[in-house]
């Protein structure tokens, strides 16, 4: 059962400016609901036009939601969030890289803003939900619970952005493309015959805050510019030199700089980021197997598990499934892998999944890396 | 339905109107020589002659204007611009701090690209400059000054300006003064050659006439610095071909406006009063805008401050219900910034986040003061507790 055969709900849609919420927002108003539009100022200082792929933070974004409102026919507003957004996601964000770890600011966004400082707006103001234009299913469960899954299209499938909601976050959020088994042209196609004119504007997918989509140059500009350290390879010896050890993913190949191969002549990945001695350690990508984790900050989506449990695990936001076994110990994930991954970066987040449903999520604080016969 | 938002813009008139489709059908440059020409010509004149009539003012004084915002900008940038090229030393603009975007803007781009000097005069808790600090300020250098703005009333609060004794110590120092009297006409006895101004701004669409048309009232020994170039059609200070049926339209929208401007008052200011006694019984705390002795506010206007409450919550929740109404404050993106006219008044930045204006016209009714009686209570209560985000 989806959201869009229940009873007419009072409805406030995000909408970015972009085709897939326009999309949302206008099958919850064909489905009978009482939908307002609402657009999310994220930026202090929005600028005019998008410049590449950005899909929020612009006042073009702003009109392009707004006609989309009007076509459709429901109320619209813009929200001021920028203060929020700018506290708990791009704070969040530099600190996260300054710490070494790599962040996901989508997942914040909608665990801190799009749920929760947005959703407590709409709710106190009389909403029964919010709508989005992300890819994933909320279904009632046996038990009367609402359980998040999977969207039909795994392709395009977006839950693993959403693990961080809870059970109330869940009751109150609307997702109306997650039952869509159609590809993203046909989401176009129907924005088209929709009258929607923002059927043809291009996917966003960097980061909506960084304009220019230069995260080390944004984080270069955060972190007060750039220091250079050493590159190190696992013995210790230095191999070259970077311009500031944040920025750096655990499992990144390009843009390391280093002028000589490797004596095997096999690429070489980021193992390991030390920002306290401002290091970077590269090595060959067997060095990567992770056989274990273990995360912190655990979100779960109803009752957390008892008990060890087998799962399948999402470890980055395009990332494939992996068997797990999964244990909770106080607020300590517990995650070993049934089979050995590579490129399991600290803090990105890794969401559990039964079958199609999301159980929880939690933030990746340590990995245990594959032991490995000696380089020889 | 509850339309209160009149000051942003007012339902035209059935006869102005009847005024602008009859002379959409008509061809005619104004500007012709040949007998469409002319008589488009003679419409023209005959609805300048209007206007300059319900203004007090001479018919060579009225300069037609694309609307509001183009005359403030012609009076601001212009008469600074004429004014210091008599004498390079006169940069010094005295301004109100609570003007509308359109002299506002065009003061704070005149101090960062013309070297404007920008002065901008104290105001009461209403947002009043009185003509001692405004003495004072040009005292400080009479030779300097390029020229003062001060609006007739202020279109969010409502407050309204001694005009003709701000607009006498400016004519005791020789110096030219505009102001913004768009909210005023229609509601105030706006009587230019009285007030003693050099320049003065009207609208139309405020007044039961069409959006983008207004003009200019200029004295006649001032000419400013065009700010549109071109034809030289309205006394070589504003160039475009002139927009005859707006034009003609404004006119009959500017005799109603003076003709009935004293019945407007005293029935659309008894029906603000039934409003503004409503909101304050259904919510004892809030604040109503603007000053409150005997003619110091517009009488159609009704502007509150809610403690405690966003604005955007309770137009959201007004909307939903049919009540249209403003947060009476300036947007960029649709982003409501603090008002600064309320923050030029000396209101706390959060409190002022909280207002809404309700504005009446020509079409209000006692059921809109019912509807936003029934409705102020519970919206303000859930606004309250969605709080300030």
């Amino acid at each position: 059962m989806t959201e869009t055969s229940q009873r007419p709900l009072r409805v406030l849609a995000a909408m970015s400016g972009g085709v897939d919420s326009a999309v949302a927002a206008a099958r919850a108003a064909e489905a009978g609901h009482d939908v307002t539009g609402v657009h999310l100022a994220l930026s202090a200082n929005p600028q005019s036009f998008r410049t590449g792929a950005r899909g929020c933070c612009t006042i073009e974004d702003s009109r392009d939601a707004r006609r989309a409102a009007d076509v459709i026919g429901i109320p619209f507003y813009v929200w001021d969030l920028a203060e929020r957004f700018r506290e708990d996601v791009v704070e969040d964000f530099v600190a996260e890289y300054e710490a070494g770890r790599t962040p996901n600011p989508c997942l914040r966004c909608n665990e801190k803003i799009k749920f929760a400082a947005l959703l407590d707006k709409a709710l106190a103001l009389g909403f029964d939900a919010v709508c989005t234009g992300h890819y994933a299913t909320v279904v009632t469960g046996a038990d009367g619970n609402r359980e998040l899954h999977r969207a039909s299209d795994m392709a395009k499938d977006q839950s693993y952005v959403l693990g961080v909601l809870d059970e109330r976050q869940l009751a109150h959020a609307m997702f109306p493309l997650g039952d869509t088994l159609t590809t993203k042209d046909e989401i176009r196609a129907e924005a088209e015959r929709r009258g929607l004119a923002v059927a043809k504007k291009p996917d966003s997918h960097d980061i909506c805050f960084i304009a220019d989509g230069d995260t080390q140059g944004f984080l270069a500009n955060r972190l007060g510019g750039t220091a250079e350290g050493d590159i190190l390879d696992e013995s210790g010896a230095k191999l070259g030199t970077h311009e500031g050890a944040f920025g750096f993913t655990i499992g990144q190949r390009k843009g390391l700089r280093i002028g000589h191969p490797a004596p095997d002549g096999k690429p070489r990945y980021v193992l390991d980021i030390s920002p306290v001695n401002n290091t970077v350690t590269v090595g060959p990508a067997e060095a990567l197997d992770v056989t274990a984790l273990t995360a912190i900050k655990p979100r779960w989506c109803g009752t957390p598990p008892s008990g060890p449990g087998t799962y399948t695990a999402q470890l980055r936001a395009h990332g494939g499934e992996t068997e797990v076994t999964a244990e909770l110990t106080g607020d300590t994930l517990h995650v070993t892998f049934t089979e050995p991954v590579r490129g399991v970066a600290p803090g990105q987040a890794v969401v559990l999944y039964d079958g199609t449903r999301v159980v929880g999520s939690a933030t990746i604080a340590t990995t245990v890396r594959r032991e490995r016969a000696a380089a020889g | 339905m509850a339309y209160l938002d009149h000051a942003a813009t007012t339902p035209m008139l059935p006869e102005a109107i009847a005024a602008m489709t009859a002379q959409l059908a008509v061809t005619g440059n104004a500007s012709s020589l040949h007998a469409a020409g002319r008589r488009a010509r003679r419409t023209v004149e005959e609805s300048r002659e209007t206007l300059a009539d319900a203004l007090g003012a001479r018919p060579s004084e009225v300069v037609f204007t694309s609307g509001g915002t183009e005359a403030d900008n012609l009076a601001v940038k212009g008469l600074y611009w004429a004014r210091r090229d008599a004498d390079p030393r006169r940069t010094r603009v005295l301004a109100s701090p609570v003007e509308h975007h359109a002299v506002l803007d065009a003061v704070d781009w005149l101090a960062a690209h013309e070297g404007a000097n920008v002065e901008y005069l104290p105001v009461d808790r209403y947002g009043r400059v009185h003509p001692e600090a405004l003495r004072e300020a040009v005292l400080r250098d009479p030779g300097d000054v390029a020229l003062i703005t001060v609006m007739w009333a202020n279109n969010e609060i409502g407050t309204v300006f001694p005009v003709r004794e701000l607009a006498g110590v400016a004519r005791e120092f020789e110096i030219p003064m505009h102001a913004d009297a768009v909210q005023a006409f229609g509601q105030l006895d706006v009587d230019f050659g009285a007030s003693g101004l050099a320049a003065m701004t009207v609208s139309a669409h405020k007044i039961g006439g069409p959006t983008g048309v207004g003009a200019l009232l200029l004295g006649r020994e001032y000419t400013p610095v065009p700010v549109l170039h071109g034809g030289g059609q309205e006394r070589h200070v504003r160039s475009g071909t002139l927009d005859v049926p707006g034009i003609a339209s404004f006119a009959v929208a500017g005799r109603f406006a003076a003709d009935r401007r004293e019945d407007f008052a005293r029935e659309t200011g008894a029906l603000r009063d039934q409003l503004a006694d409503a909101v304050l019984a259904q919510v004892p705390d809030a604040l109503l805008g603007g000053d409150p002795a005997p003619g110091g506010r517009l009488p159609a206007n009704a502007h509150f401050t809610f403690p405690g409450c966003e604005g955007d919550s309770l137009l959201l929740l007004l909307d939903a219900q049919g009540i249209e109404c403003s947060t009476g404050s300036a947007c960029t993106a649709g982003i409501a910034q603090p008002s600064h006219v309320l923050l030029a008044t000396g209101t706390d930045p959060d409190l002022a986040r909280g207002t809404l204006r309700f504005s009446l016209g020509h079409t209000s009714t006692k059921q809109d003061v019912e509807d936003v009686a029934r409705a102020i209570g519970p919206a303000v209560e859930r606004a309250r507790s969605a709080g300030l985000s």
